[in-house]
């Protein structure tokens, strides 16, 4: 199998990395990072009803999802999802584990429902109406590597484009002091087997053994990168941005890493 | 072309049927229930639960205490059964650690040990208790690191977290690793394990039954949770190769409702179609469909529509959710062993506690064991966010 693929479009979004579009130059080391603060999306898929119960995880997701998938002008109902976060909504955790130190444990049947890995798939698709495959995944801070590896598996085995979506949020209290995200970090990156006029770069991927990943020069940056699981996509996105291309390392603490040669 | 199919060359399971196959395939065959009146920890549900006797006396000690939680012990247990390790220690000399990837499905991790941890907060600051280890039990991807630590395996790995379609998916994501050459076999799975958010998250939807649930049937209520593990390695099959065989698979979206199943089971509908497709076979030449069968009333509705759509009224199929519950996250690979054990040897298990059809809904379901010769058996998984997943099994098929 050819291990090629084409980055169709980017959607991003965390505190100073507002859309690819506005983040592109300072990811390509032209204009410096400023860590502002980050508004919080509106999920504007959504109906109104919806947008008013879905946390800031969901539309965090939904935001770069959608970016991503109108910078590459393609139509959603077409595009299978890999949706990849390390620990998925803990907002909605912490209020159920809550709920079930009270009298009569009232769990909430809403957040109950929002409680599932793939709540964000599930919002996508309604939204969306897509019918195509999803799947949501969890490796921990290797997360965004694994979602890499299965957009990739899926693209070259169904020769077809994919969206995957890599998020992850603070925790709240009391969750907050045992997993430290330390800001919000929302990335889509549509990749297409089958490289067109609109590609932003070409990825090749090589699975190898790697002993460390490769950071990224700014060191804000970097911070950013090791303080929230999503963001250990930055290296990649920071050589996708730049016209020369790089060679990237991702790798996870217990298995194989990837190299990524990104070329314009 | 037809898909290559893959070798299931080992598998286990434990649930409330016990521990390892063998207890499993002589609970289906006797037609006996792994049910019993929710007594799990301090709760007051009048339901029923499947329920794995014994993980309360068996912590994870030395090198993995760390992983010690519910979820943690019930994968652990799994992996000690059937020789599965052994198993996997001649897969790894095959083809090496590296070439063997761990992708196990899970909706809930051991997130009974952070409703543990919230119930022991410090009442002063409201912090978790020192003993608590967020990464090694909550966070979804502890089951795979345990799993993949214990078997010694550096291939790719990730956790499935696609609520109840979780493991059937697993069986999808290792055969496009394979097919993508990331590696060359792949430890399968699912774990889920009894926790208050489950058990009061389907309480509170109104979905636990009072009753052992009954699947199919008129007065259908509810479904009873379960938990169960349950790992399966899988291959590429060889020529002339006798095992049975991961033939097909199909995954869709509803794009429907977060928590109602499409109406008339449209994604079902396509998630089987696309399984057929995978193994180029036609709706009748399926023997068994092992559906997913909650006993919920609307979601047994829209599976039925679905499977009427497909294969029509004869196909005969049941529900097996009678002898273990709802395990979610571990349904998929357990009812995936319970298809490759009908083949193997031979009979399409009844839909237990089912006394009488719903006369609304049209499918081959069948109340009662039948022993009869089977080729190829359908195993299907659905989900919370319209999540759906078929698996296709069989013997490789003459054309």
């Amino acid at each position: 199998m050819n291990p090629i693929l084409s980055v169709e479009s980017v959607g991003l979004l965390a505190p100073g990395l507002a859309g690819w579009t506005a983040s592109r130059a300072i990811l390509a080391g032209e204009a410096p990072y400023i860590a502002a603060p980050m508004p919080m999306p509106v999920a504007a898929l959504l109906p109104a009803n919806e947008r008013r119960r879905v946390t800031n995880l969901v539309k965090l997701a939904l935001h770069v999802a959608q970016e991503a998938i109108v910078q590459a002008c393609r139509d959603p109902q077409t595009i299978r999802t890999v949706f990849a976060s390390s620990g998925g909504d803990s907002a909605v955790l912490d209020k159920i584990c809550v709920a079930l130190t009270l009298p009569d444990r009232p769990v909430s049947p809403t957040h109950f429902h929002q409680s599932v890995h793939n709540t964000t798939a599930g919002y996508w698709s309604i939204a969306t109406g897509c019918t195509q495959p999803s799947i949501s995944l969890s490796a921990y801070d290797g997360s965004f590597m694994a979602g890499l590896r299965e957009a990739a598996a899926l693209a070259w085995t169904e020769t077809a484009p994919v969206l995957l979506i890599a998020y992850d949020m603070p925790q709240p209290f009391p969750l907050a002091e045992r997993r430290v995200i330390i800001a919000p970090f929302g990335m889509a990156l549509l990749v297409n087997p089958e490289p067109n006029e609109r590609r932003l770069a070409m990825l090749r991927l090589t699975q190898t053994a790697v002993s460390a990943a490769s950071p990224s020069a700014d060191p804000e940056l970097e911070t950013l990168r090791i303080g929230n699981p999503a963001a250990r996509c930055l290296a990649l996105l920071q050589a996708i941005a730049r016209p020369a291309g790089q060679r990237v390392a991702l790798v996870d603490d217990g298995g194989m890493g990837l190299k990524v040669e990104v070329t314009p | 072309m037809a898909m290559n199919p893959l070798a299931m060359s080992a598998c286990t399971v434990t649930n409330a049927l016990g521990r390892g196959v063998a207890a499993a395939l002589t609970a289906l065959q006797c037609g006996a229930t792994g049910l019993r009146r929710c007594d799990f920890e301090e709760t007051d549900l009048n339901t029923w639960i499947g329920r794995v006797a014994g993980l309360e006396e068996e912590p994870l000690t030395g090198e993995f205490a760390a992983f010690d939680c519910r979820n943690n012990r019930l994968a652990w247990l799994a992996l000690e059964q059937d020789g599965f390790s052994a198993a996997v220690d001649r897969a790894i000399v095959r083809y090496g650690a590296d070439r063997i990837g761990v992708f196990i499905g899970s909706s809930t991790s051991g997130i009974r040990a952070t409703e543990i941890a919230y119930s022991e907060r410090d009442p002063v600051t409201g912090s978790l208790p020192t003993h608590f280890d967020y990464q090694h039990t909550h966070n979804l991807f502890s089951v795979v690191d345990l799993t993949r630590r214990r078997l010694g395996l550096t291939g790719p790995a990730f956790t499935v977290s696609t609520a109840c379609s979780s493991s059937a998916k697993a069986f999808a994501v290792a055969h496009r690793h394979l097919q993508a050459g990331f590696c060359d076999a792949a430890v399968v799975g699912g774990v889920d394990s009894l926790c208050l958010t489950t058990l009061y998250g389907f309480n509170a939807l109104g979905l636990a039954s009072t009753e052992r649930c009954q699947p199919w049937a008129a007065g259908r209520d509810g479904l009873n949770i379960g938990e169960g593990a349950g790992f399966a390695l899988l291959e590429w099959a060889e020529p002339g190769d006798e095992r049975v065989l991961l033939l097909g698979y199909g995954e869709s979206s509803d794009a429907h409702h977060m928590t109602a199943a499409h109406p008339e089971g449209a994604g079902a509908v396509l998630a089987m179609q696309q399984a057929l497709t995978r193994a180029e076979l036609r709706p009748d030449q399926v023997d068994y469909i092992n559906l997913h069968g909650t006993a919920t009333p609307l979601n047994d509705a829209a599976e039925d529509r679905a499977v009427l759509r497909v294969f029509g009224p004869h196909t005969p199929c049941s529900s097996t959710k009678g002898w273990t519950g709802h395990t979610l996250g571990a349904a998929g690979v357990t009812e995936a062993v319970f298809a490759l054990l009908a083949l193997e040897h031979g009979f399409m298990p009844g839909t237990l506690n089912t006394r009488q059809i719903d006369p609304a809904l049209g499918a081959g379901v069948i109340l009662d064991h039948q022993r009869r010769p089977l080729h190829t058996a359908l195993s299907n998984s659905f989900g919370f966010g319209g999540t759906n997943c078929s698996l296709l099994f069989g013997r490789r098929i003459d054309r």
